[in-house]
């Protein structure tokens, strides 16, 4: 079943239109302990050509956890060192919320071990970029999850 | 990024220093979008009056820490949130400059060969003020580079405990 936009309930994406897929506004939570490093992020998306249409904002992933409990989005980008609860276990913890089923998860950290990235992905995480990063990597990653291609 | 996998040795770690010069340096291209300059002469004395710090624990202990001038540091915060100078504040500077030495030991430590699965990184922390020095009490060895950031000097620092 064609997954579809929580607002309009229309597809969440159209057929790609040359290179490029044309995708729905999203709403996006950015989780990190840096409140710069969350800027960079939404700004990156923005770079990418994803049109945000509600962002949301977390310090780390019990923050997390309340914002997803209470509100729906279609993409989550997440740190892994945080202080109170670190990004993998948000991503655990992220599989009991009705709310978030099926919402991709994608780390954004300095930790860019094969290591990290396997647990990471172990998790449930659908994508995997390394700081420091820029709106191209960002783009390469996250459209095809978007787009809801594997 | 560019892949290094410089293999761990053990003489004092002087053939380190271009990894960790690269690792900072991609830091602030890709980050910041401004290139580092490595200074004519050595910028000995040059005011730091805030530091950031960053440890390393595991296969490298350690601490990495990127020492320059409050404004150096603001100009990056400014860089990172794409504000105007005039509307970044203290937090934001102390974010930045946090968020910049995190990113420069993770990218150092991932260009090590098996550091990046043996090595972990604590939360930043900053430090500001006009009067202080960092005494390690461990006699190790330190990597210590001077780059140029917007003419502005920066020192980054690897104190190597073991």
């Amino acid at each position: 079943m064609e997954e579809t936009n929580h607002v309009s309930g229309k597809p969440k994406h159209f057929p790609p239109f040359g290179d490029e897929q044309i995708l729905m506004p999203i709403r996006a939570l950015i989780v990190d302990d840096s409140s710069v490093m969350r800027k960079i992020v939404d700004r990156s998306l923005r770079q990418a050509g994803i049109e945000i249409s509600q962002l949301f904002e977390a310090g780390n992933g019990a923050e997390a956890l309340g914002v997803v409990q209470d509100n729906k989005v279609d993409l989550i980008l997440c740190d892994i060192n945080m202080p109170v609860m670190d990004g993998l276990e948000f991503i655990k913890q992220l599989a009991t919320v009705d709310n978030a089923k099926g919402v991709p998860v994608v780390m954004i950290t300095t930790e860019g071990s094969e290591a990290h990235v396997v647990q990471a992905l172990a998790c449930g995480a659908r994508g995997y970029i390394r700081k420091p990063f820029t709106a191209d990597q960002v783009k390469e990653h996250v459209i095809p999850i978007l787009a809801g291609k594997p | 990024m560019t892949p290094v996998n410089q293999p761990p040795t053990n003489h004092g770690h002087q053939d380190w220093i271009p990894v960790l010069e690269l690792a900072t340096q991609e830091v602030f291209e890709l980050m910041l979008g401004c290139q580092l300059v490595k200074p004519a002469a050595p910028a000995n004395g040059a005011p730091a009056n805030i530091t950031g710090m960053v440890g390393l624990a595991g296969q490298l202990c350690g601490v990495l820490s990127i020492g320059c001038d409050e404004k150096a540091a603001a100009l990056m915060a400014s860089k990172m949130l794409g504000i105007e100078l005039s509307k970044v504040g203290r937090p934001e500077i102390a974010d930045a400059l946090g968020e910049v030495c995190n990113m420069a030991a993770g990218n150092f430590k991932n260009k090590i060969s098996g550091l990046g699965d043996g090595c972990m990184l604590s939360p930043p922390s900053v430090i500001t003020g006009d009067d202080y020095n960092i005494h390690s009490m461990a006699e190790s060895p330190s990597l210590e580079i001077s780059l140029l950031f917007e003419s502005m000097p920066i020192h980054v620092c690897l104190q190597i405990h073991s």
